[in-house]
């Protein structure tokens, strides 16, 4: 029994067709799990379901044994589930502070030490912490939106596209950060389109099609595996 | 001589006026562009609500005044502005629950809200109508100059006198206080980053755990203390009639507009940059040249660039003239 369990869910956006059925997937402390897939096979749909921003038609999410299937996803935030979304991942005209601190927003213990957590994760947002988030660059956006999304102390962190338009080396960098937060003890699950980089500092991976699973594996598995290299990493 | 008497002319009849009913223009502004950018659309109601809490100040302060209660050299009605603000709210979350919420949670675009929101003025005006009537009152009582012209004269020398009216070292002193404790609460506390965060970026702030309702109660709030106040204040200021409080959402609009819609500062700037147009370009100015200029070239028109009876149309040319060439606004700064 895996800590983050989204299981057989089946969902679609309002009454239409269903984007994602009978998908499962999972991931435990510690661990990094990638969700890849051609456009439109609805690895977002999946994440964005276990988080809560869509209904399941069937199938359960279960965080520790506990079913949160009926939560919505403010709720599922205080079960400790954070969740970074590929575009609009900040509050552009509040400061790096503040952003955190709006991240922290249900904690009601003194921030500094979260704080101070935060800022040896990612350095640069200690020095930046009174400029206004929109006048930074990309990939300093993108430690803003994972320190804010850090701040509750999670014990699932989602991504959705972290490197979606950051150049190669922020990407790097960025992954560099995504390995420190899962030495915290906590569970990533992470949509990419980057799926080589991606497998390659992922534990595990799954391979969606048109809403369900095709491959699971360790990253290794994957890489590896003839059908799959030939499908989804072009080579 | 002259020169001081031509400024403290200009003082008199422009500059205090016009920081006056600036600050009145202000909190208006201010509370058009939370709604906007909180609540996510251009309330057409913003005027007829200032109206109902002010009539509900005026309604208590004729009853203070029938139990002889007083605020010494004070007007009454400045004990009755906390009662009207909970009236105010009151009536805002009334609305707010049996119109607005049901659009809200339907996620309906501004517009109808906006459209809404007009449904919502025809029937406060209503409500205004038949509980107090649509006649000019005045409320106004206490001492009513803080400085008399004769005794400016007396003491300076001067020709020109400068009077100021107590309403209007009232108005300017709280709206000083009130905007400050505003900005205080916005930018310095937790709930307040958490409304500026929710106005930026709706969806992240429900991810961050933010409770909409929590911000929607306390942007009613703010909105019933701010179009109380400036209610009252302008009714203070001049006299209560309802009608005029509709006009008055023109100025408050282009106010609002001029700052940058959903910037809370612009709008506060913005009500005094309405407030000085409006009363630089439909003042007289025939006696401030009679002061300066040499007796020959005395001025025989009133050297006035429009006619009091247009004062909106001043208004109304900024706001176009803002809307074609600074659409986001004259003032750089921060949203809300």
């Amino acid at each position: 029994m895996a800590f983050f369990e989204g299981s057989k869910m089946t969902a679609g956006y309002g009454d239409g067709p269903d984007i994602i059925s009978s998908c499962t997937i999972n991931v435990d402390k510690g661990e990094i799990v990638a969700i890849l897939g051609p456009n439109g096979a609805g690895k977002s749909t999946a994440m964005k379901t276990m988080l809560g921003l869509l209904n399941l038609k069937s199938g359960n999410v279960l965080i520790d044994g506990e079913d949160i299937t009926n939560l919505s996803p403010q709720d599922r935030v205080k079960k400790g589930i954070s969740f970074v979304p590929q575009s609009k991942n900040v509050f552009a005209e509040l400061t790096v502070k503040e952003n955190l601190e709006v991240g922290a927003f249900l904690r009601t213990d003194n921030l500094d030490k979260i704080l101070n957590d935060i800022y040896d994760l990612f350095p640069i947002l200690e020095e930046k912490q009174s400029q206004i988030v929109g006048e930074l660059s990309g990939g300093q956006r993108q430690q803003v939106a994972l320190g804010r999304a850090l701040m509750i102390k999670p014990s699932v962190l989602m991504l959705d596209e972290p490197t979606a338009g950051v150049s190669p080396i922020v990407m790097d960098e960025l992954f560099e950060h995504i390995i420190k937060v899962k030495k915290t003890n906590v569970a990533i699950i992470m949509v990419e389109q980057n799926a080589k980089q991606a497998l390659s500092i992922s534990d595990r991976g799954y391979v969606l099609v048109t809403g369900q699973n095709k491959f699971e594996g360790s990253g290794d598995e994957l890489l590896n595996d003839p059908e799959v290299r030939r499908s989804f990493l072009g080579a | 001589m002259d020169f001081i008497n031509a400024i403290v002319l200009l003082l008199n009849y422009t500059v205090i006026p016009a920081l006056t009913y600036g600050s009145q223009l202000a909190l208006g502004a201010i509370f058009v562009t939370l709604v906007y950018g909180i609540l996510r659309f251009a309330n057409f109601a913003t005027g007829d609500m200032m109206s109902f809490g002010t009539m509900v100040a005026v309604l208590l302060t004729f009853y203070f005044q029938s139990l002889g209660i007083s605020f010494g050299f004070l007007p009454t009605a400045l004990l009755t502005i906390p009662p009207a603000i909970l009236a105010m709210i009151f009536y805002m979350l009334f609305i707010d629950k049996f119109v607005f919420s049901y659009y809200r949670v339907k996620k309906s675009p501004p517009v109808q809200l906006a459209m809404v929101s007009v449904g919502v003025m025809f029937v406060t005006q209503a409500i205004i109508r038949i509980i107090i009537g649509p006649f000019d009152r005045r409320f106004f009582d206490g001492e009513k100059f803080i400085l008399k012209a004769n005794e400016f004269k007396e003491m300076t020398g001067l020709n020109e006198g400068l009077t100021i009216k107590s309403t209007q070292a009232i108005t300017i002193f709280v709206t000083v206080i009130v905007v400050s404790i505003m900005f205080w609460f916005l930018n310095r506390t937790k709930t307040g980053t958490s409304m500026r965060a929710y106005s930026d970026n709706e969806d992240l702030a429900l991810l961050s755990g933010i409770d909409p309702k929590k911000v929607v109660l306390i942007t009613w709030i703010i909105a019933g203390i701010l179009a109380t106040i400036g209610g009252v204040l302008y009714g203070l200021d001049k006299s209560y009639r309802p009608f005029v409080y509709f006009n008055n959402m023109l100025p408050i609009f282009a106010a609002a507009i001029v700052g940058g819609i959903g910037n809370p500062f612009g709008a506060f700037l913005g009500g005094y940059v309405i407030a000085f147009a409006e009363i630089l370009v439909t003042y007289a100015y025939k006696k401030f040249f009679a002061y300066l200029l040499p007796e020959f070239m005395e001025p025989d028109s009133l050297m006035q660039l429009l006619s009091t009876d247009y004062k909106f149309a001043v208004s109304f040319s900024i706001l176009v003239i803002v809307l074609l060439f600074r659409p986001s606004g004259i003032f750089k700064g921060k949203t809300l």
